[in-house]
C-alpha cells in the first residue's frame, strides 16, 4: 500500500509542476527550459523553513513565495527577449541556480539538506498533492475559459497583434510566470517534507526535460493532456524495470517521436481521433 | 604570469567552443534552430576518434574518421528528425533537439559503458612545451591551431568560393537565392556537413584534452554553445567567434575568482543572463 500511495504521490507531483510548465508553455507561449529550478527554489525555501522549526503550513507557503518570486524576475527577463532567446535564458536561470546551490554551504552544497521534518504520514502527503494536483487542475481548466485564458492565448499567438488590440501583454507574461513557478514552488515544498532529504542534482536540466516531456507527451496547451502525460510519464518507469534503468532513452526518445510525428502529444491523437478538442 | 596562464587556458577553452558554435551558428543562421543535438555529433566524433586511435594507436587516423562519422551524423539529423518539422512552430524542432540528444546519452552509455573510456597512448597529453613560465601540452596547443585552421578555411570558403557566395545567399533570403539557381536543400545539407565536422574533430581534442571520452561530455558544451551564439547574436558569424573566445577567458577566471559563489557551467549562464538584459540582440547582433 505504501509503495502505492508513494507512486499516486509523485504522480501528483508531476501534475502539478506539468501544468504550471503548461500555464507558461501552453496556455502563454513562452518556452522554459528550466522549470525544475523553480521547483528546487521552493523544495530549498520550504525546507529551510521547516529546518528553523517553521509548520508545513507556512513553510509550503513560503516555498511558492520564493518560488513565484522568482518566477516574477524571470517574466522580466522574457520581456526582454523572446522566443529562442528566451528558450535559452530559461535553460540558463536552471544552470544558474543548480550551479549557485551547489557551492553555498549554508544550502548544504552537494550534500542538500537532510532532516527535514515531516509531519504527515504517507496518506498525508498523498492527498495533499492529489488535492493540490486538482484545485490546480480546476484552476487552469477555469483560466482557459476566462478573459485572461484568451488573452494568454492571444500572446502566445502572435505578441504585436495582441498589443496592437490593447493587451497588456507584459502583465500577462509575468501573471503566467507567477502562476508557473509558485506551482512549482508548491510541489517542491510538498517533495521536500516528503523525501526529508534534498539534493541540488534532483532539480537539475534532465528534471526540466521530465517536466517538459510530460507537458509534450500529452499535449502542450490541454491541460487534461498534461495531467494525462504526467501520470504517464510517472507510471512508465514503475512499471517497466527497463524503463526505469534507462529513463533518459526512452523520455528523449518519446520527446523525439511525439514531436516528429504528433506535435500535439496525446491531446493531439484523441482530437485526430474522435474530432474533440481536449480542455 | 598565472594571471597570463590563466587567460591562456581561457583562450584554449574558448577554441573548444567556437568549434562547436561556429557549426550551431551555421544552422541557426539557416534555419532558425538550436541544434542542440550536435553535442550528440561532437561525442560520436570523440567515441569514433577514440577508438581508431586505441586500434590502430595513430592520431592522424583518428581525425578524419571522426570528421567523417560526424559529418555523417549530422546531415542524418538533419534529414529525419528537421527537414519534416520546418513549417511547425520552433519549439517543436528545439524540443526534438533536446530529445535526441539525452536519449542519445544512454545510447552511448548503453553500447560502451557508463565509465567513459581512455585513449591507450595519449603522447598529446603528456608532452609540454614551456616557454617564459607558461606551459601548454600539444593538445592544448592543437586545438588553437584546429580552431583557427578550421574557421579560416571556413571564412576562405564563406567569401571566396562559389558555394560559399551561394550558402550566404540562402542565410539571408533563401527565396530569392533559390530564384537565382541556389539549390537551397543542398545548401542546408552542405552547413550540417560542415558544422558536424567541426563538431566531431572538436569532439577527439576535448576526449584528449580530459584523456577521458565518456557519454555525457557533450551536453554541457553543447548548451554552453547555445548560450555562445545567442550571446553573440543568433546566426552572426563574427560575434559567435567574439563570445565563444570571451567565454573561455570568463570562465577560466571566474573558477578561479567565483569558486566560492558558483560553479563553472553557472557562470557561462551568468555571463550570458547579463548580457542579454543589456543588450537582447546579442554582443553583436543587430536591434530588430
Amino acid at each position: 500500500m505504501d509503495y502505492y500511495l508513494s507512486v499516486a504521490t509523485f504522480a501528483a507531483l508531476n501534475a502539478i509542476l506539468a501544468l504550471g510548465l503548461n500555464l507558461i508553455s501552453g496556455f502563454c507561449g513562452q518556452v522554459s527550459l528550466g522549470h525544475a529550478a523553480f521547483y528546487g527554489l521552493g523544495a530549498y525555501a520550504a525546507a529551510l523553513c521547516a529546518v528553523a522549526g517553521a509548520p508545513i503550513w507556512l513553510s509550503i507557503p513560503v516555498g511558492m513565495l520564493v518560488a513565484g518570486v522568482f518566477g516574477v524576475i524571470t517574466g522580466f527577463a522574457a520581456l526582454r527577449v523572446r522566443e529562442d532567446f528566451l528558450a535559452i535564458v530559461t535553460m540558463g536561470v536552471g544552470f544558474l541556480f543548480l550551479g549557485v546551490v551547489r557551492k553555498q554551504q549554508w544550502l548544504g552544497a552537494e550534500m542538500g539538506i537532510a532532516r527535514i521534518p515531516s509531519p504527515l504520514d504517507k496518506w498525508g502527503y498523498a492527498l495533499l498533492s492529489i488535492g493540490a494536483a486538482i484545485a490546480l487542475l480546476l484552476l487552469s481548466l477555469h483560466i482557459r475559459r476566462s478573459w485572461m485564458g484568451r488573452a494568454f492565448g492571444a500572446v502566445a499567438q502572435d505578441e504585436d497583434a495582441a498589443r496592437s488590440v490593447g493587451i497588456d501583454v507584459a502583465g500577462y507574461k509575468i501573471t503566467a510566470f507567477l502562476l508557473g513557478t509558485a506551482a512549482a514552488g508548491l510541489a517542491g515544498g510538498i517533495y521536500a517534507h516528503m523525501t526529508q532529504l534534498i539534493v541540488p542534482d534532483a532539480f537539475n536540466f534532465v528534471q526540466s526535460v521530465t517536466i517538459l516531456a510530460m507537458v509534450v507527451v500529452g499535449g502542450i496547451g490541454s491541460s487534461w493532456g498534461v495531467v494525462a502525460g504526467a501520470v504517464l510519464l510517472t507510471l512508465m518507469p514503475e512499471m517497466f524495470r527497463f524503463i526505469n534503468d534507462y529513463k533518459l532513452l526512452v523520455y528523449g526518445g518519446l520527446l523525439l517521436v511525439v514531436m516528429r510525428f504528433s506535435p500535439g502529444g496525446l491531446a493531439g491523437l484523441v482530437f485526430r481521433l474522435t474530432g474533440r478538442r481536449l480542455a | 604570469m598565472y594571471l597570463l596562464e590563466l587567460l591562456l587556458v581561457g583562450l584554449v577553452w574558448g577554441c573548444t567552443y567556437a568549434m562547436m558554435a561556429l557549426g550551431l551558428t551555421l544552422v541557426y543562421g539557416l534555419l532558425r534552430i538550436l541544434h542542440v543535438a550536435q553535442a550528440t555529433v561532437f561525442t560520436l566524433g570523440a567515441y569514433v576518434g577514440l577508438l581508431v586511435a586505441n586500434h590502430t594507436g595513430s592520431l592522424a587516423l583518428a581525425f578524419p574518421a571522426a570528421a567523417l562519422s560526424a559529418a555523417a551524423l549530422g546531415p542524418l539529423i538533419y534529414r529525419l528528425v528537421y527537414q519534416p518539422m520546418l513549417d511547425k512552430p520552433p519549439y517543436v524542432a528545439l524540443v526534438a533537439s533536446i530529445g535526441l540528444l539525452i536519449a542519445m546519452e544512454d545510447g552511448f552509455r548503453l553500447l560502451f559503458g557508463p565509465y567513459g573510456l581512455s585513449f591507450t597512448r595519449n603522447t598529446w597529453f603528456t608532452t609540454t612545451y614551456s616557454w617564459a613560465g607558461l606551459s601548454l601540452n600539444v593538445v592544448q596547443i592543437s586545438m588553437v591551431i584546429a580552431a583557427v585552421g578550421l574557421l579560416s578555411a571556413f571564412a576562405w570558403f564563406a567569401t571566396r568560393t562559389r558555394a560559399g557566395v551561394a550558402w550566404r545567399a540562402t542565410v539571408s533570403d533563401p527565396a530569392m537565392a533559390e530564384s537565382f539557381g541556389v539549390g537551397v536543400s543542398g545548401v542546408r545539407y552542405q552547413s550540417f556537413f560542415i558544422a558536424s565536422a567541426l563538431a566531431g574533430v572538436a569532439g577527439v581534442l576535448v576526449g584528449l584534452l580530459n584523456n577521458l571520452v565518456e557519454p555525457g561530455m557533450g551536453a554541457m558544451i553543447g548548451y554552453k554553445g547555445l548560450a555562445i551564439i545567442v550571446l553573440g547574436g543568433l546566426g552572426n558569424v563574427p560575434g559567435t567567434l567574439v563570445a565563444s573566445l570571451l567565454l573561455g577567458v570568463i570562465e577560466s577566471f571566474g573558477t578561479v575568482y567565483l569558486d566560492k559563489l558558483l560553479d563553472r557551467d553557472a557562470i557561462a549562464f551568468l555571463v550570458l543572463i547579463v548580457i542579454l538584459m543589456i543588450r537582447p540582440q546579442g554582443l553583436l547582433g543587430k536591434a530588430h
